[in-house]
């Protein structure tokens, strides 16, 4: 479940969107997409370019202006030989060329071309779905977890080519629990907690001990790194059927008061971020 | 007491050797990291340490006895993806009491709530299901664990939990500790020495 989430992505910049796994993420990219599954209730207002997405509206622009990364290598087509599903994705241009051209940057040899996906690694199917979107000429790009299992080498190739699709004016939504790969290209980090945004925050605020982020979940967050501290904040966050009435964090909060248990905090402007906490400073 | 991997080879059928002449010592109080490329045998080699898989070649002895096949096993893994590591038609209080009680201490560094005994694996998310079969694994009979991959997928504050309770009974029971990771902080965070499974 997902609630009170608010986010916005401008053309060429880079956000991610970080969290607690089962916060939300992967539902956020499938209603921008329009493919949440048919008995999922949706409420809100989802806009590009200004212009309210309908379903008609959204299925439209998939693939064409809006392409996701999906987080599991389950989506890719068994039954398509992988170099065909990157080349059907490339709308502009010459397909041949496009799709060998990603392959030659994700390292994919010219005889992974011709594979079937059940013929491929982990990472290379992980790869393959990442050229599918890159080659799609979107103007949005909303990757979802699209580095596990991947080497450093070929995750730092990745992450160059987000950068260079933000910097040719496009906008690139980053989902990952990968704080420290976010941080190498990112330029805001949206952080998510039991399904609702509790702080948006440059990108260059995630340093030190997080005395420059706003919300206690995001410094815990932070704090909580092998690289940091690695203390984690106690508890758990709230199943979604056991939601708090008051703030989502206030039952693991330290700093919570009996004001924090009346109503949810809004979201609200602060030191060039947005904050959802009331005692925020 | 140690666990020793003794000129450990291992592949399928007659395909090409995944790896061989493998030796491996694991002491007591002892967090010792394993890395190398993926595709390897890191987890093979994790499985055989576990007696969960049986090397072609070599031997697998605690404290130079072969380990017995039957009973509470004193090496313990622990799996990537806790989804895949849980009988799915089980509750959770049955699949967390398979082995042994755990305690209502332990329950609580874990962080593992009362109410989610009750529920199905598939209503919880994966760092709550990994918490089970953390819990699961550190019986009083548990002298050595294999951690493979085991916050992978997991955001900074679970998987500081975990490993933060993890490690209080590492210090309280001197076992031994493998880290399987890609993740080159959190092994120099954890680990008293390193080893590439390439050079091993």
């Amino acid at each position: 479940m997902i609630s009170s989430l608010n986010i916005s992505v401008e053309a060429g910049e880079i956000l991610a969107v970080v969290g607690a796994s089962g916060s939300g993420k992967s539902l956020l990219a499938h209603a921008i997409l329009g493919i949440l599954p048919s008995n999922a209730k949706v409420s809100g207002t989802i806009k590009f370019n200004g212009e309210i997405l309908t379903s008609a509206r959204q299925e439209a622009l998939r693939g064409r202006e809006i392409a996701l990364v999906p987080q599991s290598v389950n989506y890719l087509d068994p039954l398509m030989r992988v170099g065909k599903q990157v080349r059907t994705s490339v709308k502009k241009g010459n397909e041949a060329k496009a799709q060998r051209e990603v392959f030659e940057r994700y390292r994919l040899k010219s005889d992974v071309d011709k594979m079937y996906p059940f013929q491929l690694s982990g990472g290379m199917a992980r790869r393959t779905l990442l050229s599918t979107a890159m080659v799609s000429g979107a103007r949005v790009i909303i990757a979802d977890e699209p580095t596990p299992g991947l080497d450093p080498a070929v995750i730092n190739e990745a992450l160059n080519h987000f950068r260079d699709v933000a910097d040719n004016g496009n906008a690139v939504m980053l989902i990952t629990h990968d704080i420290e790969s976010a941080l190498k290209i990112a330029d805001k980090i949206a952080v998510l907690y039991a399904g609702s945004t509790v702080e948006v925050a440059p990108a260059n605020n995630f340093t030190g001990n997080g005395e420059k982020l706003r919300h206690p979940y995001s410094k815990g967050l932070w704090r909580a790194l092998p690289q940091n501290e690695f203390i984690p904040i106690p508890g758990s966050q709230p199943h979604p059927s056991t939601l708090p009435s008051g703030c989502l964090f206030e039952p693991r909060c330290v700093k919570a008061t009996l004001e924090c248990t009346k109503a949810q905090p809004v979201m609200r402007e602060l030191r060039n971020g947005i904050v959802r906490c009331i005692h925020a400073t | 007491m140690q666990l020793e991997a003794k000129n450990i080879g291992f592949r399928y059928d007659n395909g090409p050797w995944l790896f061989q002449g493998i030796n491996f010592i694991l002491k007591p109080r002892e967090i010792v990291g394993l890395t190398g490329v993926s595709g390897r045998g890191k987890t093979t080699f994790c499985k055989i340490l576990a007696g969960l898989e049986k090397p072609v070649e070599g031997s697998i002895t605690l404290n130079r006895k072969e380990l017995h096949r039957n009973g509470y096993h004193p090496v313990q893994l622990i799996y990537q993806n806790p989804e895949k590591a849980v009988n799915p038609r089980w509750k959770m209080e049955k699949i967390l009491n398979e082995g042994w009680k755990p305690d209502e201490e332990l329950l609580t560094s874990l962080g593992i709530e009362k109410e989610w005994l009750m529920r199905w694996p598939n209503e919880l998310s994966g760092g709550e299901l990994q918490r089970f079969c953390v819990a699961r694994a550190l019986g009083p009979n548990t002298r050595f664990l294999i951690a493979d991959e085991m916050t992978t997928m997991l955001d900074a504050i679970t998987q500081a939990q975990i490993w933060q309770a993890v490690l209080e009974i590492f210090k309280k029971r001197e076992m031994g500790i493998v880290v399987v990771s890609h993740e080159a902080k959190l092994i120099q965070r954890l680990c008293h020495r390193v080893i590439e499974i390439n050079s091993l």
